[in-house]
């Protein structure tokens, strides 16, 4: 096993820096080994940073195995220094399973986005949640299909307009959308699932302590952790960059309200 | 190939035989689904590998299953699922992506007749990949085959698969229960065990090989080429075939699995009555053991496929007898009316019928 001291970093902005009196909101993590190629205003990249650091404050870094599905942040493969199995669409938590059933010491995500683990991979999250199996899923929810350029997906809001759904995502014609954290957070099995949204600073840093409490969860062996994350989309939702964070509040967070949607008791103290 | 001391003969039923040469061979984790003639093999497990140090779960679906076996296998751990029919078509996507990721793993594919031969051999994934399968006449063929399809997996990093029938998974049978050996393999260097984080050297296991930004890998274009080339290399070193009294024979008949034993018997009768009749068996389905059914069929004037499927090995033998023009079907689909196993075609009466009806009137050889 390699030890900590080994490791080789490139220049990076440490975790914690911030001008004078500021809270840090941004940073490089050392685990990020280039830089992103999705869209500008995307809010994917800022959830990878955040369980990046997580997994660095925690000293996790070396016995933790990623299963990362479907979409943009697939990339992130490329981009990230953690051991990675690239998956199947929407089968994330079952490779979990295997490999957590395998290696139970090492710390296991799943990064899957809104179409990966609620269109095609509802079955796949839900009974691994309800096995409570001790794993953490990261769900990246921008309401969309990004990668393949803005259709409907299972989160995408009433009214949402989509390449799908040209008038607005109609519940008489295309149902409803369906909220897998509150599914997830109702079963017998899970320790603990939050959603969380990088729209503002503050998001960040309360979804960041969401990851954080996820991986806590996992590592005292609570079953299931589930952290939702609300992520701008732009170029799937029509919006200017900057008009991001504005339109998934006042569209996706009606819809899919944060918080602790079942908060860690097992085992905390 | 080595083995141990003998072990004792013990009864035991097919599929519980099969589960415990898994367990033998190092198989730790096992996910599936329950379908007959299968579900004999996962109860078995769902016992025995937890007792063994292993995981088995009873998953919700065979698309969970053999993606359970997927993840499960890429940590280096010997790792299984299985079904048939129905539930092997779910998992094809999968069995796929383990052929194009390089994760080696094995499929019990204990089916209910002999209709999935293009199924198990051809596959119904995406890609330029093959499974290379292993059809088993018997329980103790099973066995060893079991054990083997787990080292033929991890030496060539790709899934594997045992295609076997309700004669197989149900009939108890006296079995020598024994570890074997198939020689050394290679380290597993690309196992994922999470430890390389942070270190500029940690591990993926992807379909697409394009390795992180600082130390790229092949990518699809490369990766894929190489793969194909990897299972071209397999169809060369791979094949296993059985035949017997094909030498001077004017008739060989051509058959797998279960089905070959009776063929088997058949063949033998007749030889004994002084008819010139010989058999060839695929052991391995893919890959298909061209050449030597070539040779076997060298003197044939007559090749007669037996299948229990509307004509499906045909296609292969088709490619591969000697006289192409001398290949004759006297196979058929025959279906159990609880549509579970075989119907009355496969019985060594019928077969003897219409290889005899084979043979031209009056000349008996």
């Amino acid at each position: 096993m390699t030890t900590e001291s080994t490791i080789e970093r490139g220049p990076v902005v440490p975790t914690g820096t911030a001008p004078l009196g500021l809270t840090p909101v941004a940073s490089t993590s050392p685990l990020l080994l280039g830089e992103h190629s999705l869209c500008p205003g995307c809010g994917e990249p800022v959830a990878l940073r955040i369980l990046l650091e997580t997994l660095q404050e925690l000293g996790i870094v070396q016995r933790t195995i990623g299963v990362v599905g479907h979409g943009c942040y697939g990339s992130f493969v490329r981009i990230m220094d953690i051991d990675v199995l690239q998956c199947l669409h929407g089968r994330a938590p079952s490779c979990a399973t295997g490999i957590k059933r395998m290696r139970p010491d090492v710390a296991t995500f799943t990064l899957q986005g809104d179409g990966d683990m609620v269109n095609e991979g509802l079955q796949e999250v839900l009974h691994t949640a309800a096995r409570g199996e001790n794993v953490t899923a990261i769900l990246l929810n921008n309401g969309v299909f990004g990668d393949t350029g803005g259709q409907q997906t299972a989160t995408t809001v009433v009214g949402q307009r989509t390449k799908t759904s040209l008038e607005g995502r109609d519940a008489a014609v295309h149902g409803h959308p369906i909220p897998v954290a509150d599914l997830v957070a109702s079963l017998d099995g899970v320790g603990y699932v939050g959603r969380g949204t990088v729209g503002t600073a503050g998001g960040v840093l309360r979804t960041k302590k969401m990851i954080r409490t996820a991986f806590e969860s996992q590592l005292a062996g609570e079953g299931f952790s589930l952290v939702e994350i609300l992520t701008m989309c732009p170029t799937g939702w029509f919006v200017t960059a900057p008009q991001g964070p504005d339109y998934m509040a006042s569209s996706m967070e009606e819809v899919y309200p944060l918080g602790d949607l079942r908060p860690r008791t097992k085992g905390t103290t | 190939m080595t083995a141990a001391a003998t072990p004792e003969l013990t009864l035991m039923e097919g599929a519980a035989a099969i589960g415990e040469a898994a367990i033998l061979a190092g198989c730790r984790f096992f996910a599936g689904y329950p379908m007959s003639p299968f579900t004999p093999l996962l109860e078995h497990l769902a016992e025995a590998l937890p007792a063994a140090g292993g995981t088995c779960i009873n998953c919700e679906s065979e698309i969970e299953g053999v993606n359970m076996a997927l993840g499960a296998a890429s940590t280096g751990a010997r790792a299984a699922t299985g079904s048939c029919g129905q539930g092997i078509a779910l998992m094809q996507e999968a069995i796929a992506e383990a052929a194009l990721n390089e994760t080696p793993m094995v499929v019990f594919n204990l089916a209910r007749n002999q209709q999935d031969y293009f199924q198990a051999t051809r596959g119904g994934g995406w890609g330029d990949y093959r499974t290379i399968t292993l059809a088993p006449k018997d329980v103790p063929e099973a066995i060893e085959h079991t054990q083997l399809l787990f080292h033929l997996s991890d030496l060539h990093r790709a899934p594997t698969m045992l295609y076997g029938d309700p004669l197989l998974a149900q009939t108890r049978v006296g079995v020598r229960l024994e570890k074997l050996d198939f020689g050394p393999l290679p380290p597993k260097d690309w196992e994922l065990d999470g430890t390389r984080g942070g270190t500029g050297q940690s591990r993926q296991v992807w379909t697409w090989a394009m390795g992180k930004a600082t130390d790229p890998g092949p990518g699809p274009d490369l990766h894929w080429q190489n793969i194909a080339a990897k299972f071209a290399a397999i169809n060369e070193i791979e094949q296993r075939s059985e035949s017997a009294h094909c030498e001077d024979a004017d008739t060989v008949v051509v058959a797998f699995g279960s089905a070959a034993l009776f063929v088997e018997h058949v063949v033998a009768e007749l030889r004994a009555e002084g008819h010139r009749v010989g058999w060839f068996r695929p052991i391995t389905l893919w890959p298909f053991p061209g050449p030597a059914l070539e040779e076997a069929t060298r003197s044939a004037r007559r090749v007669l496929v037996y299948e229990l499927n509307g004509g499906q090995m045909i296609d292969d033998v088709r490619q591969y007898a000697h006289d192409r023009s001398a290949i004759r079907f006297i196979g058929g689909v025959s279906i159990h009316e609880s549509g579970l196993s075989y119907g009355p075609l496969l019985d060594a009466p019928v077969i003897r019928e219409r290889i005899l009806a084979a043979l031209p009137e009056g000349d008996p050889r």
